[in-house]
């Protein structure tokens, strides 16, 4: 989930849009889709149930198998040209899933997977019980202190997940949680992971992370944090930094001719 | 009265302070096909029409030097030669006339531009032009605190216009009226969609390799390429912008810059809001692409405020950020 731009599920509904997904299968008809995402979405409990909408798709909480867990579905972007948005959609989908895998892997904590429809673009994993960081810092719910233990950890984080050959892609403070119970570090939306050992990548990642950081939330303190513990961890650090330099310096020239 | 000469269009428009447009005659410097402006050759191109426009901007707005309260020029970003050219004849005509000057950042004309046309209130902004691509919001706490226009998500390479540019070079399309122009009309006529990459990364694009990989191919028309290309490029457009959107949770988009006067990217991103449940603002070219009006707007916004460029700081820049600015004329509610 990219934002957590929480609406009234009355609002959702007088949109009035109806949701539809591309389904794997290229033969199924619109009408047939459209009528199984919308049973899907009445399976999940209805809009009462959708707890955001993000940029990507819907997340809805429910029950799997007795336990609380969290639905995402993609929607379909009707702006999208029909085959760039199913081959967006499916390979989001499988990213999502490996990448939350791998990330577990490589011992990073992100919600347990529990299912994956690929026909209906949709995604069951577990409920994690926090807060993003994007609303703890808002909230101003953390101390000077806190702000660093939580900057170190995310730092040790992402580096064990760039060590990996894993890029994260949206390392945004809405897609960390720290988690209620041990206020561990919980990573979320591997919608736009993938795989590789490539600088340039990493330099991005730490670029997007820190654009998330210092742009939205003028926390510059703790993106050194931040910086200061993926270096004690990453063996590579060296190499992604200076492509991070280099990627920083491209933002800031782009203010251009017009 | 507004200046505007910071690429191939130079532009001089006269506004009043309610956003009425009294004026706004352009001349743009255009190329033969295959070629793109350079900054000399553009800045003499500037400097032979721009008193012709600064004629034509008074008689038809019906007003006399003496009626003018300010004289607003671009400061940039831009190309260096150009903005000089213009900068000279504003400090030239300040002198003459005894008004004072006002320097304008170009990416903020086109925002306050936008907003007053559209009377779009607090949408998230997608300024896309040759030299530029950003989603700009002023959010809840830039306002508070900041009082400058934050940029969500930019490119990290080239701009959306010049890889339109390039790409319509490189096919030998015509730069009358515009690349950008052609293209649209050319895409209308592909078919067929060939798979480009797709670079979003954040909230961030990636164009130049758009543009490497399509160098590479050959099987398929002209009109197929432009059309995947728009297809594949506004994708990712419209996608950063939602991105955005859902990030500050705002429900309306605004576009300015030159390239948003293209329909089919205005129509792509309407049907995103029309899903989000907001409204989309768009121009058509008159306010889209560079002119004078927008200057003259914009820096007749910061005069109101007090702001006065001194002579000696009317000088040009390259490289002005959108968030370099001090937001000091809006008043939005806490």
């Amino acid at each position: 989930m990219t934002a957590t731009a929480k609406r009234k599920a009355s609002e959702v509904v007088d949109d009035a849009v109806p949701p539809t997904t591309t389904a794997e299968a290229a033969t199924t008809t619109t009408t047939t889709t459209t009528t199984k995402v919308v049973d899907l979405i009445k399976n999940l409990g209805g809009y009462d149930n959708m707890i955001s909408q993000g940029a990507e798709g819907r997340v809805f909480a429910v029950t799997f198998l007795g336990k609380p867990a969290i639905v995402k579905q993609r929607f379909e972007k009707t702006y999208r040209h029909p085959i760039l948005d199913k081959k967006l959609t499916k390979s989001r989908l499988n990213m999502e899933a490996r990448g939350m895998m791998r990330a577990r892997k490589l011992g990073v904590i992100t919600p347990t997977l529990y299912y994956v429809d690929t026909h209906q673009a949709a995604i069951y994993m577990e409920r994690v019980d926090g807060a993003s960081l994007k609303e703890l810092i808002r909230a101003g719910a953390m101390t000077e202190e806190e702000m660093r233990d939580v900057g170190e950890e995310i730092g040790r984080v992402v580096a064990a997940m760039h060590d990996g050959g894993l890029i994260h892609g949206d390392l945004t403070t809405s897609n960390i949680l720290l988690r209620a119970r041990d206020q561990k570090v919980v990573v979320i939306d591997f919608g736009l992971a993938h795989n590789s050992i490539i600088p340039e990548d990493k330099g991005v990642d730490l670029y997007v992370l820190e654009r998330a950081i210092t742009v939205t939330h003028r926390s510059a303190a703790m993106f050194e944090h931040v910086m200061a513990a993926y270096k004690q961890h990453s063996r590579q650090w060296s190499a992604s930094f200076n492509k991070f330099a280099e990627v920083r310096m491209r933002g800031r020239k782009r203010s251009m001719i017009g | 009265m507004g200046f505007e000469g910071s690429a191939n269009k130079v532009a001089v428009g006269v506004v009043r302070s309610d956003g009425a447009i009294l004026s706004n005659p352009r001349k743009t410097y255009i190329t033969p096909p295959g070629t793109g402006f350079l900054p000399r050759e553009t800045a003499e191109h500037h400097r032979e029409v721009i008193l012709d426009l600064v004629q034509a901007a008074l008689d038809e707005a019906g007003v006399a030097p003496k009626d003018l309260d300010v004289l607003c020029y671009t400061k940039g970003p831009g190309m260096g030669a150009p903005l000089v050219s213009v900068a000279v004849v504003v400090r030239m005509l300040s002198q003459i006339w005894g008004k004072p000057i006002v320097g304008v950042n170009h990416c903020v004309g086109h925002i306050e531009m936008g907003r007053v046309v559209c009377g779009a209130v607090d949408p998230v902004v997608l300024y896309v032009s040759g030299g530029n691509t950003q989603v700009i919001a002023y959010n809840e706490k830039a306002r508070r605190i900041e009082r400058r226009y934050r940029i969500f998500g930019e490119t990290i390479d080239i701009a959306v216009g010049n890889c339109l540019d390039k790409f319509a070079r490189e096919i030998g399309l015509s730069n009358d009226p515009s690349p950008g122009y052609n293209i649209e009309q050319e895409a209308k006529k592909g078919t067929k969609f060939i798979d480009l990459p797709y670079a979003v990364k954040g909230m961030d694009v990636s164009l130049s390799g758009v543009l490497t990989e399509r160098m590479r191919r050959g099987e398929c028309t002209a009109a197929d390429l432009c059309f995947s290309l728009q297809e594949t490029i506004f994708a990712m457009l419209v996608e950063i912008t939602e991105r955005t959107m859902a990030h500050c949770n705002t429900q309306d988009v605004l576009i300015v810059g030159g390239v948003g006067c293209n329909v089919r990217l205005q129509e792509m991103m309407g049907e995103m809001v029309k899903q989000r449940g907001g409204a989309l603002y768009a121009t058509d070219d008159r306010y889209c692409v560079d002119n004078g009006a927008m200057i003259a707007y914009a820096g007749l916004l910061a005069f109101m405020e007090g702001d006065v460029t001194a002579m000696k700081d009317t000088t040009c820049t390259q490289r002005y950020r959108t968030d370099d600015v001090l937001v000091t004329w809006r008043k939005d509610k806490e």
